[in-house]
């Protein structure tokens, strides 16, 4: 009985706050698109660079492991200082947290990359952005692609924590939930939609990394061609 | 003309991996860079198309001075084979064989053609160029390795070890193939080695490297007749001198005159023909005596079960020598390949002969240990060159 009027209860708040709810979804999921891009727009260029000089790689990841290790809340804090309350600075913390799954995997993509195929390219009388742009960075996407979908579900969760600095997002409806007496609803309001799109990014994204992967599309390749071959 | 002057390669301050080396490549040649590892032979490849900068020395082609030139450009004019083959796994075989052409800029149509026109050029069936690497067998790759090198026409081809991950079969069948390619082409190939019996089977010369240096540079023969020094004696070993002592034998010295029938007859003529010979292979020729397959005992009892025709059920897949190819080549080949006995032709694929292995048991024998004072009791397998 308790828990089928928990659930009722759940729909109810739903219903009458759809479409502040769906507010809150998609500003929280802005957030972590736009923090997640402007990483991508810094981290993919610095890991081709450093996939390229090896001497700066060491320093560059160091550097970005460190910002990954200061707790989200602690972050928060410290750049609330600097910018003040507000989307922004949410934004910011994003884009911190999303650049080291980014540059780590757009290196590591490349520099796996066979060494003889480089070689070949290059031996075929390729330039060096030939080779980057023909051979290591087709070849290198579906990591790249796994580098986007870790910092895009690292995303979501440090926006739940910008709420505490004064941006809107999911944790809103979570918060509100606590502060009530029998806020579970509320509660769950907050949590299940966030927990979805971290879901949901994660799935949809990995299946982008298998599509994309050169090993995986020519396993496809010969059943189709030996089918119109036999017919 | 490729000519090589004083090039050298220095690593660190001292480290000589080549030392000064001076050859001359003529138009059409094919040359075989040999020697064990650490010769600096790859290091001596890979300078020709500037994949290694040279520290000192010059490289011209046809007068031009590859140092002025742009690296890219003079890479795109070079064909080059490697040992891992490389193709690029996320392009089709088309786009792996026009890659150059496609640096290039050449129109689309031009692609195609010229696309086609090379899986023939190799054996390969048309429907290849739309599939991807990794559906390819190892030798098929190094095929499609072998005509990339051509695609935008270069007149310099460079093969790093292009058979050295293949297994001795298929080796075999590419070092055929790339051979008939250099004559029918008539390009200048230049290739890294560190197999002998692929040099001389291959190489019109040979240049033998030992620590960056040229031991000596010349004719497969004139390296086997006289070897420079104890360390050529030793790279080339005592069995390949031995076998060449004789002066040279052509297959035709040992050919018989085979059993064929004509093409038209019908099987039962065949099948009395190898009765009265009591033959176990019977060649089978067109009218103008050109050699079309052969039938073995196995196939006759099989026709004669099915009561098919001669031609349907003739072996067309068969091994040929010219009659000019040296008589040690084919002795290698026969010893390799496991076959019973290999038909002898002329230019226009005219049989003239047949070469078993009991006629070459005796060829061997007679000549080669038959004055010999101490006769060899050497292991046949030694004699195959084992690849080291």
């Amino acid at each position: 009985m308790v828990e089928e009027s928990l659930i009722q209860e759940f729909f109810r708040y739903f219903t009458t706050n759809g479409s502040y709810i769906f507010e809150l979804f998609i500003n929280h999921l802005l957030m972590s698109v736009y923090g997640v891009l402007f990483a991508s727009l810094v981290g993919i260029p610095l890991g081709i660079l450093i996939a390229r000089y090896a001497r700066i790689s060491q320093g560059v990841i160091t550097v970005a492991n460190i910002i990954q290790t200061v707790p989200v809340i602690a972050m928060l804090a410290i750049l609330m200082l600097v910018m003040g309350l507000g989307n922004n600075t949410v934004v910011l913390a994003v884009f911190l947290y999303a650049l080291l799954p980014i540059i780590k995997n757009t290196y590591t993509g490349l520099i796996e990359v066979d060494a003889s195929i480089k070689d070949a390219g290059k031996s075929m009388g390729m330039t060096r952005n030939q080779v980057l742009r023909m051979i290591e960075l087709p070849l290198a996407l579906s990591v790249i692609i796994g580098g986007l979908r870790i910092a895009l579900v690292v995303a979501i969760g440090v926006v739940a924590v910008g709420s505490f600095i004064g941006a809107s997002t999911l944790t809103d409806i979570i918060i509100r939930g606590t502060n009530a007496t029998d806020g579970t609803a509320m509660i769950l309001a907050g949590a299940v939609p966030i927990a979805i799109i971290a879901i949901i990014i994660d799935v949809g994204l990995r299946l982008l990394e298998n599509r994309l992967d050169p090993l995986r599309a020519q396993k496809k390749g010969p059943k189709a061609q030996s089918v119109t071959d036999n017919m | 003309m490729l000519s090589i002057k004083g090039l050298t390669k220095v690593y660190g301050r001292k480290t000589k991996a080549v030392d000064n080396l001076s050859i001359e490549i003529e138009d059409g040649e094919f040359v075989a860079f040999i020697g064990t590892s650490g010769s600096g032979k790859t290091t001596a490849l890979r300078m020709l198309n500037r994949m290694i900068e040279p520290t000192d020395g010059v490289v011209t082609i046809n007068g031009m001075e590859t140092k002025k030139m742009d690296p890219v450009e003079l890479r795109r004019k070079i064909g080059y084979v490697l040992q891992q083959v490389g193709l690029l796994p996320h392009m089709t075989i088309k786009e792996n064989i026009v890659l150059v052409p496609k640096l290039l800029k050449w129109p689309q149509e031009r692609k195609d053609e010229k696309a086609k026109e090379l899986i023939k050029l190799v054996d390969l069936p048309e429907s290849f160029l739309d599939r991807y690497p990794s559906e390819l067998s190892g030798g098929q790759q190094q095929r499609i390795g072998v005509v990339r090198a051509l695609a935008a026409e270069q007149d310099i081809i460079l093969m790093d070890e292009p058979f050295g991950a293949l297994d001795p079969i298929t080796r075999d069948t590419l070092q055929d193939l790339v051979k008939e390619l250099q004559k029918k082409l008539g390009k200048t190939f230049v290739f890294v080695t560190h197999d002998m019996d692929e040099a001389i089977k291959l190489a019109d010369k040979i240049c033998i490297m030992s620590h960056g240096k040229v031991v000596q540079y010349d004719t497969p023969d004139n390296i086997l007749k006289n070897p420079a020094n104890d360390f050529v004696r030793d790279f080339i070993g005592e069995n390949r001198l031995i076998q060449d002592r004789p002066n040279m034998k052509t297959v035709e010295k040992a050919m018989i005159i085979p059993k064929t029938v004509n093409i038209d007859d019908s099987l039962d003529h065949a099948v009395s023909i190898m009765r009265e010979y009591r033959i176990d292979t019977i060649l089978i020729t067109n009218k103008s005596q050109k050699l079309l397959g052969y039938l073995d005992i196995e196939d006759i009892k099989e026709g004669v079960r099915k009561k098919a025709e001669l031609i349907d059920i003739m072996q067309r897949d068969i091994y040929r020598v010219n009659i000019n190819s040296k008589l040690q080549d084919s002795v290698r080949t026969i010893l390799k390949r496991n076959v019973r006995n290999v038909p002898v032709v002329e230019d226009d694929n005219k049989l003239v002969g047949l070469i078993t292995r009991a006629s070459l048991v005796d060829i061997v024998y007679d000549s080669i240990w038959g004055d010999d004072e101490e006769v060899q009791t050497s292991d046949p397998s030694k004699d195959i060159g084992v690849d080291i």
